[in-house]
């Protein structure tokens, strides 16, 4: 699809055609990255396009079916992180490994990690005042990612890898990081850099692999202007699909939940939007963008720093999943494990909401009981052959029980994370179809979606966050999956 | 079932087994009763089979606050310690107070742990191993401060528990008229109820159950504080089986309750299992210590067996549960 990448020099790293399956699913399917001494090359794909994989082989965490990896030169095949880490490959991820428990110098020990270029790489980061005996668990987050840096660093790998490196970093840091990492190319090491951040790639990345499907579609050289061929190589051919969606505005008034300034730590800031009844709002964010949290919130699990919500104009504080539930907001979490009892049948797991209260707890009128699930069995058209055990369900089949089960007790305002994550095209639409007829009652449903192409076909409206905050909103009949990614990527969008 | 015709059977008796674990301890019973007349002819007559009865009973109604525990994942090794200060009070103050109120009274400090239990449980997610453990140990330390305050003002047994205890109907213990009715409840609230839907929820997912509103802590409070109840109840039985009372005297029957909820099919990691189970449990306990008996097993030989078995029977369930 893209000319031959440039001829770069002697490569340290290099991956040519990398598969890997997990049982029929194909996470990648030919995925190639190649640097060469001296180069920082991004690593980019939209979520779901392969990168995390890719990263888990390079680093032995997987192993690869077929393709090679070679480092310099030599074949590799890595039975273990630790295997990859003697050949010269280090990793630094999101969530730092160190143990909160011990402190500097122990967990130094561990790693047998030089003392002398570790001090030497946190002075040069500019992280200052640091002692030996400090705790890790008392240390900031930020302190903490550049201490998992300099550990590597000390290591002095021939190819480093960062995974967003500068998500948690002030901007003094993060300059700090980049200039570092430059100076490792220029001393004739390799970086891999994975990250969302469109300006620090433009900074210190020679060129950008794009990974979409699981297959390598490009590998270009960073120019100004490389940003928009970068979002094209992500998205791919795909054309934007009819909207379904009519652009009805929905009825203005009061909002059935309204959020304003809802900040919490370094997650969310100042987050603020509206949603009405009879709409579906679409929520669009890359990986660890805040979402979660938002959510989290939203569902009474975890409490905000600040900011207020409201239900139909009422203020609310939620300390625990009951109230948010006695509001209208009910939540359909990301992780379907989280919300079934798996071992227990499809009925049990769709009454369960009706008991939660103690004066629910007598005799169950079981009649009453078996017409209701069946309504809401009906209506969502789960597949009930094995619903004996929800364990025993299609992934499709056990979304729809856990929206099943706030459909069966009536919906206002439904909170969906990332509702169509791993099903089936069909269920997809059937999912898509439900929010528009629950919205059509007159219900309200949040959705976050890490799939962009689905935002014109469920949705009304859409936000996107990027970096706690956010950054656009947009009519459905807008929202093109360029639009949200640009946005999403903290692009300036017109909006 | 890509192996064919010849595994399909197999397959489908597993199932069987595993859907339906009754069957399979039906025939176990059976089976030992079967080898018990072998072994030794002409034993099994109404009186055997009405004293395996009464001695079954209280080993069934104590394994209740295991079984209903485990739905939630948890377990309650303080319901003999529970049971023992119910019988030893009720009988150390009905002489004071007569037999209603005695009986009455004596249930005070039954709910008193079981809301200490489902404190620690519910609201300082203590594990409930540790947490019933802790509490059944501090309860028998108060029961021998209280029994050096009472000593000399002797003790008696109500009639009405003596009639429960020893009498029979026809050759049938007089225990079944109590049992019947509490193992038709036991079965309703796990079955009929939304208190007995959430333990299954709670032992399943506890998170889910978090999701779908319920304020756990509730959950557990009841649920520990109707475990202690039942076991107070399990004590005032068996101070009228046994017509006296000491300060361990339904401790032997502890171990026994665990190991009859989980022959019985509870899993300890919650979420599934019957009291119907736990009832043929209880019951194939009972006989296989009859058994061992006759057999005229020395005790380290009949503790050796009855750890076997436990543990025979539990990696039966888990092969079981863990495939197809």
């Amino acid at each position: 699809m893209q000319p031959n990448p440039p001829k770069t020099p002697r490569a340290i790293l290099d991956a040519q055609g990398v598969t890997k399956s997990f049982g029929a699913v194909q996470a990648l399917r030919g995925a190639s990255l190649r640097v060469g001494a001296g180069e920082i090359v991004a690593l980019m794909g939209a979520n779901g396009a392969g990168k995390s994989t890719l990263v888990k082989i390079l680093t032995g965490a997987l192993r690869h079916d077929a393709g090679t990896i070679t480092i310099k030169d030599r074949p590799v095949r890595f039975a273990s992180p630790a295997a990859a880490r003697r050949a010269g490959l280090v990793p630094v991820y999101q969530e730092p490994a160190l143990i909160p428990d011990l402190d500097v110098g122990q967990n130094l020990r561990l790693g047998a990690t030089p003392v002398a270029p570790f001090r030497h790489w946190v002075d040069a980061l500019g992280v200052t005042g640091l002692r030996m005996d400090d705790a890790i668990g008392h240390l900031p987050l930020a302190t903490l990612r550049i201490l998992d840096l300099a550990r590597a660093l000390a290591m002095e790998p021939d190819v480093l890898m960062l995974d967003e490196m500068t998500a948690a970093l002030p901007t003094d840091l993060v300059d700090n990081v980049l200039r570092v990492m430059r100076g490792q190319a220029d001393a004739g090491r390799a970086v891999i850099y994975i990250s969302h951040r469109f300006p620090e790639i433009a900074r210190i990345c020679d060129r950008a692999t794009v990974l979409r499907d699981g297959v390598t579609v490009g590998d270009l050289p960073i120019v100004p202007g490389v940003e928009e061929e970068v979002v094209e190589l992500m998205l791919g051919q795909r054309m934007t699909p009819a909207v379904a969606a009519t652009g009805r505005s929905a009825a203005k008034g009061t909002a059935r939940l309204s959020v304003a300034g809802l900040s919490l730590g370094s997650k969310l800031a100042e987050v603020s939007f509206d949603l009405h009844a009879g709409e579906v709002l679409g929520v669009v964010a890359l990986e660890g963008q805040g979402q979660d949290e938002l959510f989290e919130v939203l569902a009474g699990f975890r409490r905000a720093g600040s900011g207020r919500i409201s239900v139909d104009g009422t203020p609310v504080a939620f300390r625990h999943p009951a109230d948010a539930i006695a509001a209208g907001l009910t939540f359909v979490p990301g992780n379907r494990a989280d919300a079934l009892a798996m071992g227990r049948s499809v009925r049990e797991n769709i009454a369960l909401p009706g008991f939660a209260a103690p004066r629910r707890w007598g005799p169950i009128a079981m009649q009453a009981e078996a017409t209701r699930i069946g309504a809401a069995i009906d209506r969502l058209q789960i597949d009930t052959r094995a619903q004996g055990e929800v364990r025993r369900l299609s992934g499709g089949n056990q979304q729809k029980v856990t929206i099943g089960r706030w459909i069966a007790h009536g919906v206002q305002t439904l909170l969906l994370f990332d509702p169509t994550r791993g099903i089936d095209v069909r269920t997809k639409r059937q999912i898509y179809e439900l929010c528009r007829d629950l919205a059509a009652q007159g219900a309200a449903v949040l959705y976050y979606t890490s799939e962009l192409a689905e935002v014109p076909q469920a949705c009304d409206r859409a936000i996107v966050i990027f970096g706690g905050r956010v950054v656009a909103e947009m009519p459905a009949a807008e929202a093109t999956e360029a639009a949200l990614l640009r946005a999403a990527y903290g692009l300036a969008v017109a909006t | 079932m890509t192996t064919g015709t010849v595994q399909a059977p197999f397959a489908r008796i597993g199932r069987l087994l595993r859907d339906y674990p009754i069957i399979a301890l039906l025939v176990l019973l059976v089976a030992l009763i079967v080898l018990l007349q072998i072994l030794n002819p002409g034993i099994i007559n109404q009186r055997w089979i009405g004293n395996t009865i009464k001695f079954a009973i209280p080993l069934a109604m104590l394994a209740a606050c295991q079984t209903f525990t485990m739905y939630t994942g948890g377990i309650d090794l303080s319901a003999a310690a529970v049971a023992t200060i119910t019988a030893f009070v009720m009988a150390t103050q009905v002489p004071h107070l007569g037999d209603a109120a005695g009986i009455a009274l004596a249930l005070v400090p039954a709910v008193l742990i079981g809301l200490l239990n489902g404190f620690g449980v519910g609201i300082c997610r203590v594990h409930p191993l540790i947490m019933t453990l802790g509490s059944g140990l501090i309860g028998i330390g108060c029961l021998q401060v209280y029994q050096r305050s009472t000593i000399a003002t002797g003790s008696a047994i109500p009639p009405v528990l003596e009639w429960l205890g020893t009498g029979r109907t026809f050759w049938l213990p007089n225990g079944l008229w109590l049992f019947v009715p509490f193992a038709a409840l036991m079965l309703f609230i796990q079955r009929r109820t939304g208190f007995g839907r959430l333990l299954y929820a709670v032992g399943a997912n506890e998170g889910a159950a978090r999701l779908s509103g319920l304020r756990t802590w509730q959950l557990y409070f009841a649920l520990y504080t109707l475990s202690a109840l039942i076991a107070g109840l399990t004590g005032l039985l068996y101070a009228g089986i046994i017509r006296t009372t000491s300060l361990s005297l339904v401790e032997p029957l502890l171990l026994p309750s665990v190991a009859a909820a989980v022959i019985g099919g509870t899993s300890i990691f919650g979420g599934r299992g019957s009291y119907a189970g736990t009832i043929v449990g209880a019951l194939i306990l009972t006989v296989l210590g009859t058994l061992l008996t006759l057999l005229q097993m020395p005790e380290g030989g009949r503790q050796i067996i009855f750890g076997g078995i436990i543990l025979a029977v539990t990696a039966i369930y888990m092969r079981l549960t863990e495939t197809g």
